[in-house]
């Protein structure tokens, strides 16, 4: 228990938004009326194709092209409706696909750059710088350049097409190690390692019961990171991907646009089919506000 | 034992008691993902980009092609196609938009998040870093169809300014368009970075300024802006190197315009190459070529800023 104390105290303090509030020297200054109008302009801008989704969403077709796209009509249900029973509800597939992939990758990927960046940290073993530069250099391999021989590898094992093409992809990520290797630097210190193995832990114990629970705000970091990337990823899954039923939603919605040139019968499918893809995303990074950690990134910067 | 200027005194403490398999087996995971699925198929890209396909006889039955060596003629094949030389051109044109237009917009607002008497700060820096939440392919719809005269919102407001909406997929402005969507996309990340390493200036810095009477601008050119350089340097060399590999957004709305070919930027004519011309030789060479290229480029981007970087913490 005393060890996890001393963690509380090591840990980062949250980003400073919220000790910004409450400076006293706050109180009531004149608002500076042209910075803010600036910053409220970079606001609307931000938010202009969301509130665009949300008014176009509520349009069924016809409306979609023959009216003001902010002005919102009321088919916002009934193009749920036809969304949900297009292609024997294969929307909702792309929802629990793109769940499974951003959830089971960012897991698994959560696990391995915990104990990578752990046992960078923490332990000097040989290789270990040679294997923090090549992890490195890994971040700036680009993905296109990896998604093509890992389709073809995928392929001479019989994987490609498979759920597997796409999950066990997600796993490694050389820049979670980095931010794991960062975070455990300083949330775990030398001297709760050397007082658990004087008094004879285990190494396993050592890193399953004492570090990692240290570790765990920096990894809810490490994993939403990964969520997103996973979520937003789209070459991967299109490249390795052939059955409908296995697409997540940024290749499902890519394929009904492309679909949808043809037949802009499809379009509002797609639009409707865009906002319901935005909201768990939305919801998420809006509660876990606290977790979306740049500072660990930049952290290193300082 | 070892070099004591090189070791800090905690490292050697811990070397005695240290276990030596702990380490390796916590790397285990991380080491076979990482040779399985990163070098193995780097490995294969390297190996293919000196293969090509050979026809023998009529070219029918499956072992009527083989694959044989190639030497370098792919890469030349590659660097002497125009198509691929302009989307280079072009991609580098992007880059060079996007990234000083959407950096200067986040340190932009990271300053006036930063700013005293600014108001609404709290919902401006959620609405700027929502975008983050939204995938690119996402972005790239939205944005489409806003781009779209038959269902944007723009024409009918334009309208009323006396103001027609121009094309926005013209083969110049398309640029623009797509440039547009990764200012919107990316901003707000690198906002917050910005921001973040702006809270840890010590205030004390900006005090004494401020008693000689230095005002906001000044406070913000001569001693804000210089203090996190090094936050500016980092997330300027990752921004070029991920606009550089731009796919998703030209992908995207290729769909909606015949300005965007199937080869407009160079990793979609990998893309293209692979997988519509069916030669995943050229496009393994092709691949390996960006691979050097991005590589050298964010090395020496990186070591430029690597004192300050990679030290410290």
């Amino acid at each position: 228990m005393a060890l996890t104390r001393t963690a509380g105290a090591v840990t980062p303090a949250p980003a400073g938004a919220r000790e910004r509030g409450r400076r006293p020297a706050r109180r009531r200054e004149r608002t500076a009326l042209l910075p803010t109008a600036i910053l409220l302009l970079g606001a609307v801008y931000c938010l202009l194709p969301v509130v665009w989704v949300l008014t176009a969403s509520t349009k069924d077709n016809a409306q979609l092209f023959n009216t003001f796209t902010f002005e919102p009509n009321g088919s916002l249900w009934s193009n749920v409706r036809s969304l949900s029973a297009y292609a024997g509800g294969v929307y909702w597939h792309w929802m629990a696909n793109t769940a499974l992939y951003a959830g089971g990758g960012a897991l698994l990927s959560t696990v391995v750059s915990a104990l990578t960046g752990f046992a960078l940290a923490k332990y000097r073993f040989r290789g270990r710088s040679l294997l923090f530069n090549l992890l490195l250099a890994g971040v700036m391999v680009p993905p296109v350049v990896l998604a093509l021989p890992q389709y073809l590898l995928m392929s001479k094992v019989g994987l490609v097409g498979s759920y597997w093409s796409v999950l066990l992809l997600s796993v490694l990520s050389p820049y979670g190690i980095y931010l794991a290797r960062i975070y455990s630097m300083s949330a775990v210190p030398d001297e709760v390692i050397q007082a658990a193995r004087v008094d004879g832990c285990p190494e396993r114990k050592l890193i399953t019961r004492i570090a990692v629970p240290m570790m765990v705000p920096g990894l809810v970091t490490v994993f939403l990171f990964q969520f997103v990337a996973v979520w937003n990823n789209f070459l991967l899954p299109f490249i390795m991907l052939s059955d409908e039923n296995k697409f997540p939603l940024t290749v499902g919605l890519y394929t009904l646009l492309n679909r949808g040139s043809t037949a802009p019968a499809l379009y509002s499918l797609v639009v409707t089919g865009s906002l319901l893809s935005i909201v768990p995303l939305v919801i998420l990074f809006l509660v876990l506000q606290r977790y979306w950690r740049t500072d660990l990134a930049a952290g290193s910067v300082k | 034992m070892t070099n004591p200027s090189r070791v800090r005194p905690a490292w050697g403490a811990r070397t005695r008691t240290a276990p030596r398999l702990a380490p390796y087996v916590c790397v285990t995971p991380a080491v076979v993902l990482f040779v399985l699925f990163l070098l193995l198929p780097i490995g294969y890209a390297l190996f293919m980009s000196f293969q090509k396909s050979q026809v023998s006889g009529l070219g029918l039955g499956a072992g009527a092609r083989r694959q044989v060596f190639a030497g370098l003629s792919n890469y030349a094949t590659e660097l002497t196609d125009a198509a691929f030389t302009s989307s280079l051109l072009r991609v580098v044109i992007y880059s060079v938009i996007l990234v000083p237009v959407m950096l200067g917009l986040a340190l932009l607002f990271a300053l006036l998040l930063d700013a005293r008497r600014v108001r609404l700060q709290r919902f401006s820096r959620l609405a700027i870093f929502l975008p983050y939440a939204v995938p690119t392919v996402i972005a790239s719809l939205l944005w489409g169809f806003m781009y779209l005269p038959t269902v944007s919102p723009f024409p009918p407001v334009l309208a009323r300014l006396g103001l027609t909406m121009p094309n926005l997929f013209t083969t110049h402005v398309a640029l623009l368009s797509v440039a547009n969507i990764g200012v919107w996309g990316g901003t707000g990340f690198n906002m917050i970075v910005l921001y973040t390493s702006l809270r840890s200036v010590p205030a004390e810095l900006y005090e004494a300024a401020r008693i000689d009477g230095a005002s906001q601008t000044q406070i913000a050119l001569r001693i804000k802006i210089p203090m996190i350089a090094p936050a500016l340097v980092l997330t300027g060399v990752f921004s070029v190197i991920a606009t550089l590999q731009v796919f998703n957004e030209p992908q995207t709305l290729a769909p909606l315009t015949n300005t965007i070919s199937p080869d407009w930027m160079p990793l979609m004519r990998v893309y293209d190459l692979a997988f519509n011309d069916n030669d995943v030789y050229g496009a393994a060479a092709l691949s390996m070529m960006i691979a050097v290229v991005m590589f050298i480029l964010s090395y020496s981007l990186l070591r430029v800023s690597n004192r300050r970087v990679f030290q410290g913490r």
